[in-house]
C-alpha cells in the first residue's frame, strides 16, 4: 500500500494475486502467522498403547479405512460392535470445517477419526474417519497413520462415497441407477474386485486419493 | 521426491542426463497441462515414475492415455514422469492444483531434482490471463516466450529466427513510476517463481506461454503445443500439425455428463 498524507492510494490489484505468494512470504509478520496456523492445523495420531514418544510400529495385515460420513456409517451399521472390536487410536485435528478430539464414545453426528482393532486378530485394523481432512492435512494424516505401521504384506481397503452428480458418463446421471460401486486398485492387488473399475475421466481426490 | 516405477527385470532407475524436461504450470485454463497431455499421448510416452509430494492436492484415477481395455487399468496420480529416450525428452505432468503455501517448496524440490538428474534444460508450458493484456499485447500473437540467461546464450538466436515474441515486462508501479519494470504473469501459477529461481540457480529454462481465458481451452492447448513444436520439432510439422496430435481418451466429457433427454 502507498499512504500519502491525506490520500490513501490502494496498490494495483496485481500485488495480491493468490498465485504470487512470494511477496507475502518475505514478511516476518506473515511468516509468524503462517507458522502459528500450521501448528494449529497439525494432525496428531494417538494410539492407546503409546505412553512415551516412540512406539513399536503396529503389525498390520489388513487396514480398512472408511472416509466420510456414509462410509463411516456403513462400518457402524454392519461391521463394528463392542464385542469383536476395540478402539486403539484416534486422530486429533482442527480445520475450518471440523474439530475432532480423542474421545472414543462418539455420536454418529460428531466429527471423529477413530481406529479399531479386531480382538480375535489384532493385525486387522479399521479406521472410521467421518471428519473432513483438509488439503494441507491429508499428506500429514497419511504419513503419520501409515508411519505407525509395519507395512509388509499389508492390504489396504479404502471405502468412500461421492455424489452421483460428480460422475461423468455419456448418458445423463439422472437415469443412472444409483447408488453404484466403482473401484480403483493397484496392480499389486491380485484378488477379485467386487465391482467394475472406475472409468476415465472420473477421478478420486483428497484423503481417499492420498 | 522422484520415485521410479518398478519396471521389474532388475532395470536400473531411468537416467535423464542430457534430457530436456518438459512440464506444465498449473495456470489459467490449464493450457500447459492440456498441451502436455497431447505430447504424452501423441508420442506414446512411457511412464517412468512419479513425484511423491505434499505440495499438490492428492488425486488418483485410471490411465488417462488408455487406448484399449488392456492398458486402461494402470493407476495414475497427480504428478507423474514420462520419458522418450529417443528424443532425450522427459515429461512431468501435473494433474491437480497446488496446496496453499506450497509453491516455493515445490519449486525448490523440483529444481534440485533437475540438477541431480542432470537434465540439460527445462521447458515450462504456461498461460496468462488474456484480460490483463495491455493495448499492445492485444494485437498480434498471443504467444510469448522467456529464457533464463543460461539458455538465452544457447538458443536466443533460434528464437529470433522463429520470430518469437519475448514476454514484456510491466511497470512495477504503473501510473506512478514507469521506469522500474518487473516480470508479471497473472494467472501463471508457479511460472514466475520457477522462472526467477531458475535464473538465479543458473538453470537453462524456457517458458512458453499463451494468453487465454477460462473456457474451452482445447484450442489453446493445440496452439501452445504447435508453438512448442516449432522449436523442439517433436512431431513432423510440414503437414497440418494440429491433425497429428492425438487427443487422450481422458479428454472425453470435459464439460460433464450427458444431458437428460427430458430437459428438451
Amino acid at each position: 500500500f502507498f499512504f500519502f498524507f491525506g490520500e490513501v492510494v490502494v496498490a494495483p490489484s496485481f500485488f495480491f494475486f493468490y498465485e504470487e505468494e512470494e511477496a507475502r512470504e518475505e514478511t516476518l509478520f506473515f511468516f509468524l502467522i503462517r507458522r502459528e496456523i500450521e501448528k494449529k492445523r497439525e494432525v496428531d495420531v494417538l494410539w492407546s498403547w503409546q505412553e512415551g514418544s516412540a512406539a513399536e510400529p503396529l503389525v498390520c495385515s489388513r487396514f480398512i479405512v472408511a472416509i466420510g460420513r456414509n462410509a463411516a456409517a456403513f462400518l457402524s451399521s454392519f461391521i463394528l460392535d463392542s464385542v469383536c472390536w476395540e478402539v486403539v487410536g484416534a486422530v486429533k485435528l482442527w480445520n475450518e470445517w471440523c474439530r475432532t478430539s480423542s474421545a472414543t464414545n462418539v455420536l454418529p453426528t460428531d466429527s471423529f477419526c477413530l481406529f479399531y482393532r479386531l480382538i480375535s486378530d489384532p493385525t486387522v485394523l479399521l479406521c472410521q474417519c467421518s471428519c473432513y481432512v483438509a488439503e494441507d492435512q491429508q499428506f500429514q494424516w497419511l504419513e503419520k497413520v501409515f508411519g505407525s505401521m509395519q507395512k509388509k504384506g499389508l492390504q489396504v481397503t479404502i471405502l468412500s462415497t461421492c455424489p452421483v452428480a460428480d460422475y461423468k458418463t455419456q448418458e445423463s446421471t439422472l437415469t443412472l441407477v444409483s447408488p453404484f460401486l466403482k473401484a480403483l486398485k493397484t496392480k499389486e492387488f491380485q484378488e477379485q474386485v467386487c465391482c467394475p473399475l472406475l472409468e476415465q475421466p472420473n477421478i478420486v481426490r483428497d484423503l481417499p486419493a492420498a | 521426491m522422484f520415485v521410479p516405477c518398478d519396471r521389474g527385470g532388475g532395470s536400473a532407475a531411468p537416467g535423464f542426463e542430457g534430457f530436456t524436461l518438459l512440464m506444465p504450470a498449473v495456470s489459467v485454463g490449464n493450457v500447459g497441462q492440456l498441451a502436455i497431455d497431447l505430447v504424452i499421448s501423441t508420442l506414446d510416452m512411457t511412464k517412468v515414475g512419479y513425484f511423491y509430494t505434499d505440495c499438490l492436492v492428492p488425486m488418483v484415477g485410471n490411465n488417462p492415455y488408455a487406448t484399449a481395455e488392456e492398458n486402461s487399468t494402470e493407476l495414475s496420480i497427480n504428478a507423474e514422469v514420462y520419458s522418450l529416450p529417443s528424443k532425450k525428452l522427459v515429461v512431468l505432468q501435473i494433474r491437480s492444483p497446488f496446496i496453499k503455501n506450497k509453491y516455493r517448496p515445490f519449486c525448490e524440490t523440483l529444481l534440485s531434482w533437475v540438477k541431480s538428474s542432470k537434465c540439460t534444460r527445462v521447458v515450462l508450458l504456461s498461460s496468462s490471463h488474456a484480460y490483463q493484456r495491455d493495448d499492445e499485447q492485444l494485437l498480434g500473437t498471443p504467444l510469448r516466450y522467456l529464457l533464463t540467461p543460461d539458455l538465452e546464450k544457447v538458443v536466443g538466436g533460434r528464437m529470433k529466427e522463429l520470430n518469437w515474441k519475448e514476454m514484456e515486462k510491466v511497470a512495477a508501479y504503473p501510473g506512478i513510476n514507469d521506469a522500474d519494470k518487473v516480470l508479471h504473469i497473472p494467472g501463471g501459477g508457479i511460472t514466475k517463481l520457477l522462472f526467477t529461481e531458475s535464473c538465479s540457480e543458473g538453470i537453462q529454462m524456457a517458458v512458453l506461454l499463451k494468453f487465454c481465458s477460462e473456457g474451452d481451452n482445447i484450442p489453446d492447448a493445440f496452439v501452445l503445443v504447435n508453438y512448442l513444436n516449432e522449436w523442439l520439432q517433436l512431431i513432423r510439422s510440414e503437414v497440418n500439425p494440429s491433425s497429428l496430435w492425438k487427443i487422450p481418451s481422458s479428454w472425453r466429457l470435459l464439460f460433464g455428463s450427458g444431458l437428460p433427454p427430458a430437459l428438451f
